[in-house]
């Protein structure tokens, strides 16, 4: 970079020595002047023109444009998005709504339920309880009926007894009775 | 030439950095009047085209969602627009068109100078002379036009001392009569400078045909220091555009609002 900033004021000394040797520096050369602030005259004049009556208010009219573009688009969002919410509100009751339908059928369903097992239960509890008392009652006579036989037995035994030791069997119903009952 | 011979005594290498700049007929070889079509009328002619492309030509679709080109076309008519506003206030927003043609002028003349074997219009301070001096005409008169006398009452710094006022009006009178000077001078002279320097580092380039040995080292050096100065003068360009619009506008604020 320092040979290079030295070759530049080395250049530019040669460069102004070279220029003072040949007719100086165009830019002061008066016989141009006129010509020179004609041709710019013509040129910012037609520049000015094509501004003023074209290009500025064209560029001024896009730009306007695509901010009402954009105002009315940020509106139109925001309208949408405010619709987006109503929409995920009516979701949210619809999902709330079916859940507790759906859980009052299952509590409805789960009491028919209920009901339907209590009263299988009972019905079955009764009839439980009538073959109880049916069986109870059968003992009862069996058991009855067994000591009836008991009694004749023993009575007979105690009858036989009596006799093969050569007693008189009167008396051993009544005692075996009275035993029995004893 | 004489310059010629000079440069052969040298050793061959051809300085004619200045010669980018003569004004030329376009056609033949003759005295240039007032009305003849030169290499400014050309390159002045090219500019306007190229604003016209730039400027009508890209938005000519009206598209809400611009292209390249209508990008930059609105970015530049946003980037002056919002200058013209920031400086000069709502009522500078009148003015616009005209800041705006000097900015698309100086713009694309500077950049069209940018080009090789190109002209560069605004070099010259004939030029920029005018445009300066068309400025400051135009923003007095419009001080006067709109403040009468009291347009006078910016030279005149209220805030100051009592005492140092005179002297200050004097100080304020003088820069203001400087300003079309430095205005015109600021950007005829970088353009011009910029532009003789790429040409005698392209004078050098050539060396290496001349000596092998010097060559090896200059030439590949007087090339870098092209492209680099060509990137600081593509940079210039755009910097001198921006620099004589602000200036403007600043000139413009001081006769829409004299009193600061």
């Amino acid at each position: 970079m320092a040979t290079e900033t030295h070759d530049a004021a080395h250049a530019a000394a040669e460069a102004g020595h070279a220029a003072a040797e040949s007719a100086g520096m165009p830019q002061l050369d008066f016989s141009t002047f006129p010509n020179q602030i004609f041709w710019l005259v013509v040129t910012l004049v037609v520049i000015y023109l094509i501004l003023s009556r074209v290009a500025l208010p064209r560029i001024g009219g896009i730009l306007a444009e695509r901010k009402g573009a954009i105002t009315s688009d940020l509106t139109a969002a925001e309208e949408l998005k405010a619709k987006a919410e109503e929409a995920e509100k009516a979701y949210q009751k619809a999902l709330a709504d079916a859940r507790a339908e759906a859980q009052r059928i299952a509590a409805e369903t789960r009491a028919e339920i209920q009901a339907e097992l209590h009263a299988a239960m009972e019905q079955a509890d009764a009839q439980i309880a009538a073959k109880a008392a049916e069986s109870e009652k059968a003992i009862a006579e069996i058991r009855a009926s067994a000591l009836e036989s008991i009694e004749a037995v023993a009575t007979d035994t105690a009858a036989e007894l009596v006799a093969a030791l050569g007693g008189k069997p009167d008396g051993v119903a009544d005692a075996v009775a009275a035993r029995m009952k004893g | 030439m004489a310059s010629e011979t000079h440069a052969a005594d040298q050793g061959g290498l051809v300085f004619h950095p200045m010669d980018q700049f003569k004004v030329t007929p376009l056609f033949g070889d003759g005295q240039i009047d007032w009305y003849t079509p030169t290499n400014v009328t050309l390159w002045m002619g090219l500019a306007v085209l190229a604003i016209i492309g730039l400027l009508v030509l890209s938005t000519s679709r009206r598209a809400i969602v611009p292209s390249r080109m209508q990008s930059i076309a609105e970015l530049t008519y946003g980037f002056i627009y919002k200058m013209v506003e920031d400086i000069c206030g709502k009522e500078g927003a009148k003015y616009f068109p005209y800041i705006m043609t000097l900015f698309m002028f100086i713009v694309t003349a500077n950049f069209l100078g940018l080009l090789p074997y190109a002209f560069t219009t605004t070099s010259h301070i004939a030029v920029t002379a005018v445009m300066a001096l068309a400025v400051f005409l135009g923003v007095t008169i419009l001080g006067f036009v709109l403040h009468g006398v009291g347009f006078l009452g910016m030279f005149w710094v209220s805030s100051a001392p009592l005492p140092l006022r005179p002297v200050l009006a004097i100080i304020e009178i003088i820069s203001y009569f400087v300003r079309p000077v430095s205005h015109s001078i600021r950007l005829a002279g970088n353009m011009m400078a910029g532009h003789a320097v790429i040409k005698v580092f392209a004078a050098f380039a050539p060396m290496i045909t001349i000596s092998v040995g010097v060559g090896l080292v200059v030439t590949p050096l007087s090339i870098l220091a092209i492209t680099a100065i060509y990137a600081l003068e593509t940079l210039v360009a755009f910097i001198q555009a921006y620099v004589f619009t602000i200036l403007t506008c600043v000139y413009l604020k001081d006769a829409l609002h004299p009193h600061h």
